[in-house]
């Protein structure tokens, strides 16, 4: 019977609202007439997981082609290759160890310059710099980043090649000279301006990853340091530095990596010339180059061999480098806080 | 033990010196670091902008001796080749990416996922240019537009991945929760409202992935080769900004170096643009909707 206290009238008419016992809501209904999702859910799940294998798959692919396109000289001259200094296409002799002596030392070269500006750029952006300093730093070395292998390689061979040349060699030479590192003649390219070339490359890598290292290093560590009296230095010294120590050989690592593979702009200013000297200012070679500069022109297929299995060798001494150092950034890293700046 | 008998004052003098001089070293080396930065570019934009005039962008490279000529060719020719890795580099690492953040949470395959991801990071480029070489290249007898966008496609995969992975991690479990609590389906839920969500931060990965390789010349050395004439088809071989850059600059020919430098401040402006549009995204906040 209606009275005043009776709610409202049912609105089992309209559409929409749900009804216990009735009919299924239109959101029930909308998603039965589209039909199960089950398959859907199922498929776009496969095709993900599909897609992540891929990226296992095009490693797994590049590693099988390297191997098999570099089975010639493999078998024919086998751990030899790297050992044999002598590099004769025209007679079919090849061994890398010039290739590898120049990757080695350029490398090492710009380790030596830059690991210790790395460093410094962090613990200033880190420790010292004003905040507002702060952002527009970290965006310059990321800049310099981004700046590709090629435009190095330009600005490489029209100016620091000359400058290196004119003012910094000459130098070296009467300071350094009786290491016998440094010595005439002195043609301004060479392994030493591929060291240089190199290091301003990796200094973004090392320093951003230092600076990511060194911030994930618990505030207490610093407070406490410092409560015990200690200068600023000794509070980055003792509390920052020796905490974030693995982290750092870690993202050196990481720069080496990349310095092992970087390929233009080495190209354009080592000098490409196959030999093994102690002199820095002569011209040398490096694995990446040799493969950019002759690839191309390998005529037949123990030339072409020979070059795939340098660029196989390249290929897994990177791996390793960079396993090794994600393993050692991770171990700081991880746990910490995300990064704020 | 010495040390002890070390006056106080001595004491701290000498360590109010080896404050200052670490701070000062630390100061000097953030200096020199910052210094190539500025005179690269600024060298760059010197050199680049006194050799840049129109003809650069509609005319193709002049023969040897001939003034003038510019690098329309190269230029239409990188973005063919960016397309084509866009078009291979981006569904797949986003793909790639939500597995290992939506699915793949902490399992034994997404960590192996998520290291290949990294393996394929340090891969060096010319090892990148030889393999698809071989891939590629050697069973169809012909360098191709191809061959150089599958190269640099594979090239954008990890860093898309990676930021993808990072960009979805951070979209908070609600919203997620409430599209399934409305009986969306489980796919719709993620590309509609968590890759939505994240969209900006992914974004960001893409084009961070693009500036990275659009400067990449050594995976195209052995793969687009590079082209003196016009060519946009697929299978032929095709010029890149990058590639006529390498040849310009080691050329002895005084026209085409300035060339060379034309081209490199075409290649940084887009690049500087790009990380500079990324960086005024993500400082406003990498979701959707937040803040």
């Amino acid at each position: 019977m209606p009275g005043p206290s009776e709610p409202p009238a049912p609105v089992t008419e309209k559409p929409g609202v749900p009804q216990p016992g009735q009919e299924p809501s239109v959101v029930r209904k909308f998603l039965k007439s589209r039909g199960s999702s089950a398959l859907a859910d199922r498929g776009f799940r496969w095709l993900m997981i599909l897609c992540a294998l891929s990226i296992f798959a095009i490693v797994a692919l590049i590693f099988w082609e390297l191997t098999t396109r570099s089975q010639l000289t493999i078998s024919k001259f086998g751990i030899k290759f790297f050992f044999g200094s002598a590099w004769d296409p025209v007679n079919g002799n090849y061994g890398a160890l010039p290739f590898v002596y120049g990757t080695l030392v350029s490398s090492l070269i710009s380790l030596i310059i830059a690991v210790p500006l790395a460093v410094g750029v962090a613990i200033f952006i880190t420790e010292m710099c004003p905040k507002m300093l702060r952002a527009p730093l970290s965006f310059l070395t990321e800049l310099l980043a981004a700046i590709p292998s090629i435009v190095y390689g330009v600005w490489a061979v029209f100016v620091l090649v000359p400058l290196l040349r004119e003012h910094v060699d000459p130098i070296l030479i009467k300071v350094l000279g009786w290491t016998g590192l440094f010595a005439e003649p002195n043609f301004g390219i060479g392994m030493f301006a591929a060291g240089v070339i190199l290091s301003i490359m990796i200094l973004p890598i090392i320093s951003s990853l230092t600076r990511e290292v060194m911030s994930a290093v618990p505030h207490a560590q610093r407070e406490a340091v410092l409560a015990l009296g200690a200068t600023r230095w000794e509070m980055i010294r003792m509390g920052v530095l020796r905490n974030a120590r693995i982290g750092i050989v870690g993202s050196i690592i990481l720069g080496l990596g990349r310095a092992l593979g970087e390929t233009m702009a080495v190209t354009m200013v080592i000098g490409n010339s196959p030999q093994i000297l102690k002199n820095l200012l002569a011209p040398g070679y490096s694995m990446a180059s040799v493969i950019a500069n002759e690839f191309s022109e390998a005529s037949d297929d123990m030339y072409r061999s020979a070059l795939i299995e340098i660029g196989l060798a390249l290929f897994l001494v990177t791996i390793v480098v960079n396993a090794f150092a994600r393993v050692l950034v991770w171990a700081v890293t991880r746990g910490a806080p995300p990064r704020t700046t | 033990m010495a040390s002890q008998y070390k006056t106080s004052a001595w004491n701290r003098i000498s360590r109010n010196i080896a404050d200052r001089l670490a701070s000062s070293l630390a100061v000097l080396s953030t200096l020199i670091v910052i210094t190539p930065l500025i005179v690269i570019f600024g060298y760059l934009l010197y050199k680049g902008a006194s050799s840049l005039n129109l003809a650069f962008f509609t005319n193709i490279p002049k023969p040897v001796g001939e003034m003038g000529g510019g690098m329309a060719n190269a230029i239409v020719g990188s973005a063919v080749l960016l397309g084509i890795g866009s078009a291979i580099g981006v569904p797949i690492g986003i793909a790639a990416g939500i597995f290992l953040a939506e699915f793949g949470q902490g399992g034994r395959l997404a960590n192996i996922i998520r290291f290949t991801a990294d393996v394929l990071n340090g891969v060096p480029s010319i090892v990148m240019g030889i393999a698809i070489y071989s891939l590629i290249v050697l069973p169809q007898r012909h360098f191709s537009a191809f061959a150089g966008g599958v190269a640099l496609g594979i090239m954008m995969i990890p860093t898309i991945t990676r930021t993808t992975e990072e960009m979805l991690l951070m979209v908070p479990h609600s919203i997620r929760e409430a599209a399934l609590g409305l009986g969306v389906p489980n796919w719709r839920s993620v590309l509609s409202v968590s890759l939505r969500t994240a969209s900006p931060g992914v974004i960001t990965g893409c084009m961070l992935a693009f500036a990275r390789v659009a400067g990449e010349t050594a995976p195209l050395l052995f793969t687009a080769f590079g082209n003196q004439f016009w060519s946009v088809a697929v299978n032929q071989p095709i010029a890149a900004l990058p590639l006529q850059i390498y040849v310009y600059a080691n050329s002895p020919y005084d026209e085409w170096h300035r060339l060379a430098w034309a081209g490199a401040l075409v290649l940084i402006s887009l690049i500087v643009i790009s990380v500079s549009l990324v960086r005024y995204v993500t400082s406003r906040g990498v979701l959707k909707g937040a803040n």
